[in-house]
């Protein structure tokens, strides 16, 4: 039953992408915090996809499963604005927000579900296909 | 007489497991969409399913008994579906910055062919069961 192995291969690919979704809205969620008391603010986060052999043997190409490898930090400096009223600003009257940049966040949101929802189908094909194979032979 | 019942059963049998093996190789593809420098594979369906069913007797053909016996054609030993060395790489119409070669477009739709032929693969097989069993109850 080869085709039962596309739950795993599936599977693991939806998780990934849930879990790109889930660093997006953390990343979406603090597009406007401020640098704290240490000077450091949010940095934005990205995951790593990295693919996974899952076949029954270690070379097996044919069931390719995705796992999060890394989620890195971006590491370029924060925005910096200039508002000496705020509570949070520096000696020179600078609030550091964080680098998250939300267009590139609303790109990779759309990405995620889109590739999320390219696997559900997928694993819906493999149900209907393998519960029809179930009935083989009966008429 | 029943083997020729069961050679056409055979055939079918054996390319609804490359089916399978074939939804399989496409799910990985779909699932590792987004994953940096994974290489798209695929197979060469008519390729693979006369190189695994070469090796079964043709209708009427003659059995070697006796290691003195002349063989009728085809490649001895068991003609179990091996797809693993023969797969080949999809050729990206577009290239990628992450070297990654996934189609969507062509995978989705290859998943959908796919999906179909299987089904019509296992009609073939219902039917055959059916005239089978209609020709021994004898109605």
């Amino acid at each position: 039953m080869s085709m039962l192995s596309i739950f795993n291969v599936s599977g693991s690919a939806a998780s990934a992408q849930s879990q790109r979704l889930n660093v997006v809205a953390s990343n979406l969620a603090n597009a406007d915090t401020v640098a704290g008391p240490n000077g450091q603010a949010y940095k934005a986060r990205q995951v790593n996809f990295q693919t996974e052999l899952m076949g029954q043997t270690a070379n097996d190409p044919t069931s390719a499963g995705v796992r999060v490898s890394t989620i890195a930090e971006d590491q370029t400096p924060g925005r910096k604005v200039h508002d000496p009223k705020h509570p949070s600003a520096d000696a020179e009257g600078y609030v550091t927000y964080s680098n998250v940049n939300a267009v590139e966040e609303m790109v990779n949101m759309i990405s995620a579900s889109r590739s999320y929802q390219n696997n559900l189908e997928v694993m819906n094909t493999a149900k209907s296909l393998l519960l029809k194979t179930i009935q083989l032979g009966q008429g | 007489m029943l083997n020729r019942l069961t050679d056409s059963l055979d055939f079918q049998g054996q390319a609804l497991q490359l089916r399978s093996e074939r939804q399989r190789l496409i799910a990985s593809n779909i699932a590792n969409a987004d994953t940096p420098g994974y290489i798209a594979r695929d197979m060469d369906f008519a390729k693979t399913l006369k190189a695994a069913t070469g090796a079964l007797p043709a209708a009427g053909a003659l059995a070697t008994s006796h290691a003195g016996h002349l063989g009728t054609g085809g490649a001895a030993g068991a003609g179990g579906a091996k797809v693993a060395g023969e797969l080949l790489y999809a050729t990206p119409s577009q290239t990628n910055l992450d070297r990654n070669t996934v189609d969507m477009d062509r995978e989705r739709a290859s998943f959908a062919d796919n999906a179909i032929k299987y089904e019509a693969t296992l009609r073939f097989i219902n039917s055959n069961v059916r005239t089978s069993l209609q020709a021994i109850t004898g109605q």
